[in-house]
């Protein structure tokens, strides 16, 4: 068995050509993987964008819906987004911020604690309608809330509870224990530590938390169509302190009781119509409502890079 | 109730003493009331958890009453609005099982690949602007990704395959898959990345490739993580309501086909939801023990991949 050595060389040589070859045609795999998916988010927004073209002026976003597609606006849907978004945010950043906090801070490691572990990573993975049931079988029925703002907020408000949990939690475990000693070791109670240090120095990383699961509740649809949120409005919650058709004023919270739709409603109910007309329309609220969720997201993304750059405890 | 100690004037002589030691119970006591507070707050999640439950079993119930358990599981109709009601759920759930396939079909193989590419090969500046470009990707709103499938995917798709009807899984389902890879690729990443630095310096060493060291070495370490990302693309896939019933038709179809159009779990739940059905009715009670049979099929898919994720888990 004597090899010639140059055909031995020539044979390791195309063996690590081929090795090589092979690495690189995964890269590119890789990079085409890649590609689809910017290539889908350009195709969408680029289609979105010359579609409804023609109906990006300020008319577009005075007009109530109408059964003539050219008269047709978003008027109700972008308010009624924007209010179920407000009652959103107040319910479950409070909510959010403090179970973290509870968990991070003053859980103690026991049964209790572990149950409340499991349910949050467990609840995350529930599909987003099933959270639609349960709003139309307790807020809706039980409650008596009806199909109102206050039970679709209440509703989004549950399902991004736990990001918004989960982001407190890696926001405040981020914060070194020296943080809490120092102000322990100069007689702060707990809650006075929490108060003035940790949560404004997880401030940034609850933010970040809080706009993405706004982003996420803003573009969902199953959840509010469940509870029943008609697809067709024509009038605004009442403003408070202003005069209803019956004489009377407005209290300050009664628009929260009041039938809305919102954008995702709304571009559903267009993009089912089968009259084409109405498809200009799915594409101008479809742009806003992406131009919406990918400004805050964008935001998110910048806030949490920042962060990583600046933070050096 | 934060202005006691903080604020409090020195204390210059004896009396003072023992008004500090008043405030300390007040401080006791207080910081017991905000401990409540917050476990009140934590414990809003397992309410959430029990009023899930709570409500889709009691409406189930009262369903179950007037619909047999065998007759829900074996008939091959769903009819349930029509005066000749038949309740198969399984025509519901093939157009459930047909869709995901599809979407997992696209979501796993590239899901898997972008993050053994971003985890093993790419560069870093490459990975900091890919992260984020995957992460809008999953932050698109589904009635868009809804939108993109109906009028955009079915169009091109009937180009290759004319006889496509105008709704079908495929294309529903082809988007889903799209709307998914980010969720696999960056749970992929996160566990091929946890994978330690030793075990690839060690196939470098014995002269193995990139890709021989991260299809023979990085994926096999990280299985578990690969399981639990694939476990959670296909509860997405599962749970997945308004592409479905924007671009996949809602009329009941028990097949296995991906051609046509088909209703599914949750596209049933919001057709019965945009009509007005009376609070208490029998198709009021049929959405509860379709979310009911949803919510079992993705706790299912949940325990396994918690099964997975021990049998596989390696550690170093």
């Amino acid at each position: 068995m004597q090899a010639n050595p140059n055909d031995k060389q020539a044979q390791i040589r195309a063996l690590i050509a081929r090795g090589k070859l092979k690495d690189a045609l995964f890269a590119a795999l890789g990079i085409i993987c890649l590609g689809i998916g910017l290539v889908v988010i350009f195709a969408l927004v680029a289609d979105m964008a010359v579609k409804g073209a023609a109906r990006f002026n300020l008319d577009f976003f005075l007009n109530f819906a109408s059964r003539r597609a050219t008269q047709a606006g978003i008027l109700s849907a972008w308010v009624g987004s924007l209010l179920v978004m407000l009652v959103t945010a107040l319910t479950a950043v409070p909510l959010g911020v403090a179970a973290g906090l509870y968990l991070e801070e003053y859980a103690k490691r026991n049964w209790i604690t572990e149950v409340i572990e499991i349910n949050i990573t467990n609840l995350a993975a529930v599909p987003s309608i099933v959270y639609g049931l349960l709003a139309l079988g307790i807020f809706v029925y039980t409650f008596g809330f009806g199909q109102s703002i206050l039970s679709a907020g209440l509703t989004l408000a549950l399902l991004i509870l736990p990001i918004v949990i989960v982001s407190t939690r890696e926001a405040i475990r981020s914060i070194p224990a020296m943080i809490r000693e120092g102000s322990m070791a100069v007689g702060a109670t707990r809650w006075q530590t929490c108060r003035y240090h940790i949560i404004p120095y997880a401030m940034p990383g609850i933010l970040t938390g809080v706009i993405i699961g706004l982003a996420r509740a803003i573009g969902e649809t199953a959840p509010i169509i469940t509870i029943g949120a008609l697809t067709f409005i024509a009038f605004l919650p009442p403003v408070p302190f202003s005069e209803l058709a019956d004489g009377t004023r407005a209290g300050l919270f009664d628009w929260v009781m009041s039938p809305f739709t919102v954008m995702p409603i709304q571009i559903f109910n267009w993009t089912s119509r089968p009259d084409p007309a109405f498809e200009v329309n799915a594409a101008a609220a479809g742009f806003v409502l992406m131009a919406m969720v990918l400004t805050m997201n964008a935001i998110a993304i910048w806030l949490r890079y920042r962060l990583r750059k600046n933070i050096k405890w | 109730m934060n202005s006691c100690a903080m604020t409090a004037p020195p204390a210059p002589d004896a009396p003072v003493v023992s008004n500090r030691l008043a405030k300390n119970a007040m401080r006791h006591a207080s910081e017991r009331v905000i401990e409540a507070l917050l476990f009140a707050a934590a414990a809003v999640s397992v309410l959430t958890t029990v009023g899930i439950v709570y409500v889709l079993v009691s409406e189930s119930i009262q369903f179950f009453q007037s619909v047999g358990l065998v007759e829900f599981l074996t008939d091959t109709q769903w009819t349930p609005l029509f005066d000749d009601a038949h309740f198969g759920i399984m025509v519901l759930i093939s157009g459930t099982l047909v869709s995901s396939a599809v979407a997992l079909a696209v979501a796993i193989p590239m899901g898997t690949v972008i993050a053994i590419y971003l985890s093993e090969f790419a560069n870093p500046k490459v990975r900091e602007l890919a992260k984020p470009i995957l992460e809008l990707l999953g932050g698109i709103p589904t009635i868009v990704f809804g939108y993109f499938a109906l009028l955009i995917v079915t169009p091109l798709l009937q180009k290759i395959f004319p006889e496509l009807p105008g709704f079908s899984l495929l294309s529903a389902g082809l988007v889903m898959g799209i709307m998914i890879v980010p969720y696999v690729a960056s749970l992929s990443e996160d566990a091929m990345r946890a994978v330690p630095m030793s075990l690839r310096e060690g196939s470098y060493a014995m002269g193995g490739t990139r890709l021989h060291t991260a299809l023979h070495v990085v994926v096999p370490a990280a299985f578990s993580g690969l399981a639990a990302s694939y476990i959670l693309g296909i509860s997405r896939a599962v749970g997945e309501t308004m592409i479905l019933a924007v671009a996949a038709g809602m009329q009941p179809n028990l097949t296995w086909n991906p051609m046509e159009p088909a209703a599914t779990i949750t596209s049933y739940i919001v057709q019965v939801a945009l009509g007005d059905l009376p609070h208490g009715s029998i198709g009021y009670q049929t959405i509860f023990a379709a979310g009911l049979t949803l919510l079992l099929i993705t706790l299912l898919f949940n325990i396994l991949g918690q099964w997975l994720r021990r049998k596989f888990r390696e550690n170093y």
